[in-house]
């Protein structure tokens, strides 16, 4: 994902001018090496520094520039939680803070990486948009929306070896709207980011085991979040299902329980996210995620149960 | 024009007395509200009309070329004064200063004319000027970028980030004025952080071109500031006096927050009334 981004952004400014990219010390280093050459006094390294990285984007937002702040996502948004409180979204500037490895996707590297409240708490700031695409397609996409949208937007990615799944995708990406990725009748997994791999595989059993036709939806903007979309998907399926690397609290599960509640849906409704503690634990990213009771097994059980 | 073209003369004279009118309205606006940033204004007042009335360039049109942004938010009332008197500010605004519908509030709101963005938190407006610069250096624009801050606000880390990566950016297109009134909010602070002091050489250090004046001396700060080398960001050290003009409010913490009393605002009056005969 993160080289996806790269090269996209790359193609950004090749189309637009006064593109910054402005990084604390964390950079996609081999993929950014065409834009740091073409453009070399438009990717700014201001060090280990990241309040400074994102008032100096709104510096440059306020110049007309559209600018990027990259770094791992922790750092993109609890560290400098005031300058992406005031200085992007109060004054709504067009400035994307890019967070890579979004969640638990750091896993070797400890709790102090772990952003797995992030949209909780940027989701809080009016103004703020977030979108968490699921594969590098997506990012692509993601990538070319962060750059025409007016106003601020976390851009919440994994990190690398993301496989793409939408290259079929019945619907296209469409920003503020969920989108068809696989179809099905009787069962829906609502999902976004990385974990979509695992909705996937779920779907797949699902289908093997039990004969049960399942859609997957890519809710990739997690703000604003489409309201009418989640609606119709609540009153269209028998069972449905939301899948979320992010926490139980402030998260898009207790969304869509309470939209249920405002469409008087009648469908089977279950939520699988990161538990709202911090583990002490080191692995791969799946070790986290079953460390958090996330797994295919748990995942599966919970949408076929009863 | 070149960048170091300011106003070929500037009067300290005209200026003086402007502070004294400045004085004058920001006191009246105090009989309107319980509470505002009083004293701290005071001690910026001559740094901010030094530089929007001596140090930025003007347009045929008379619009400003260069860009001003008050850091220590808190002081907004010295930047509406002088901006109420440059005409970009109408004067009903400030007459209703904080009240319901008023566009104008303690601290400078985004949007509002001659205001460049929201300050108020301090440690922003520093790393934000640099943003600005940086864009201005590399679209080739011919532009100063004037950022007043507060001496408290240097203990914010924020600053320190923005202080080190500057210069090393090659800025040479930011101005940035401290308002070194030795206090914050709840003291003295030579008394509550004496290393804070020496703070010149402290700013030197990272690569910065500076220089101390007495904060209340125009004709100190303009001079300081127009005959600058130019091969660095410049930070000025502005010795000034928080409250300063009014005998019972220099110096005096709640003076931070406060309005005058009646009597207290009658006394002020009469005070810059006996300054202004000496000027």
């Amino acid at each position: 994902m993160r080289d996806t981004f790269a090269r996209t952004l790359y193609q950004v400014a090749k189309r637009q001018p006064n593109v910054f990219i402005v990084v604390a010390d964390i950079s996609p280093a081999g993929s950014m090496a065409p834009f740091r050459e073409e453009f070399p006094e438009q990717f700014i390294n201001v060090g280990v520094a990241e309040q400074t990285m994102i008032s100096l984007c709104a510096g440059l937002a306020l110049r007309g520039c559209r600018a990027f702040a990259y770094t791992i996502a922790t750092f993109s948004i609890y560290r400098p939680f005031e300058q992406v409180r005031i200085d992007l979204c109060y004054q709504n500037l067009p400035v994307t803070v890019v967070g890579i490895g979004g969640g638990v996707a750091y896993s070797t590297l400890g709790g102090t990486h772990h952003a797995q409240e992030d949209i909780a708490v940027v989701g809080a700031i009016p103004n703020m948009a977030i979108i968490a695409p699921c594969d590098p397609l997506e990012t692509e996409a993601a990538t070319w929306v962060c750059a025409e949208r007016n106003g601020p937007t976390y851009l919440r990615l994994g990190k690398a070896g993301e496989p793409n799944l939408t290259a079929a995708a019945p619907e296209p990406f469409e920003f503020g709207k969920v989108r068809l990725i696989r179809p099905g009748k009787d069962v829906c997994i609502i999902a976004y980011g990385p974990i979509m791999k695992m909705a996937w595989e779920v779907a797949e059993r699902i289908e093997r085991e039990t004969g049960r036709s399942v859609a997957l939806v890519s809710a990739h903007t997690v703000k604003p979040l489409d309201i009418d979309g989640i609606k119709r998907i609540l009153n269209s399926f028998e069972t449905v299902a939301v899948v979320e690397e992010h926490s139980e609290r402030g998260g898009l599960g207790g969304q869509v329980k309470q939209l249920a509640w405002d469409a008087r849906a009648q469908c089977k409704l279950v939520t699988f996210s990161l538990q709202d503690k911090f583990i002490h634990q080191f692995g791969s990213q799946r070790d986290m995620w079953t460390a958090h009771g996330l797994s295919p097994e748990i995942i599966y059980e919970g949408i076929v149960a009863g | 024009m070149n960048q170091n073209t300011v106003a070929e003369t500037f009067d300290a004279k005209l200026s003086k007395q402007r502070c004294l009118k400045f004085r004058r309205r920001m006191l009246d606006i105090s009989q309107t509200v319980t509470a505002l940033h009083l004293a701290g204004a005071f001690s910026c007042i001559e740094i901010v009309d030094c530089i929007y009335n001596g140090l930025m360039r003007r347009d045929e049109e008379g619009k400003s070329v260069d860009t001003f942004l008050l850091s220590k938010g808190h002081g907004s009332l010295a930047q509406y004064v002088v901006l109420e008197d440059l005409g970009v500010l109408p004067r009903t605004e400030l007459d209703r200063f904080c009240q319901p519908g008023c566009i104008l509030g303690t601290h400078p709101d985004f949007g509002i004319p001659g205001i460049e963005a929201a300050t108020g938190s301090l440690g922003h407006g520093l790393p934000i000027t640099v943003g600005m610069a940086l864009a201005d250096k590399v679209q080739g624009n011919d532009r100063v970028i004037y950022v007043v801050l507060s001496d408290g606000e240097l203990q914010e880390g924020s600053t320190w980030e923005a202080m080190m990566l500057a210069p090393s950016l090659g800025l040479r297109n930011l101005v940035a004025v401290v308002d070194l009134n030795d206090f914050q909010s709840l003291g003295r602070t030579s008394e509550i952080f004496p290393n804070f002091y020496p703070v010149l050489e402290k700013v030197s250090a990272f690569g910065w071109e500076t220089v101390e004046v007495d904060g209340h001396d125009q004709q100190a700060i303009f001079d300081a500031v127009s005959s600058r080398k130019g091969n660095a960001p410049m930070m000025v050290i502005a010795r000034t006096i928080k409250g300063k003009g009014v005998s019972y409010m220099e110096s005096v913490p709640i003076w931070h927050y406060r309005s005058p009393s009646p009597e207290e605002y009658q006394q002020a009056l009469a005070e810059l009334a006996g300054a202004e005969e000496k000027v």
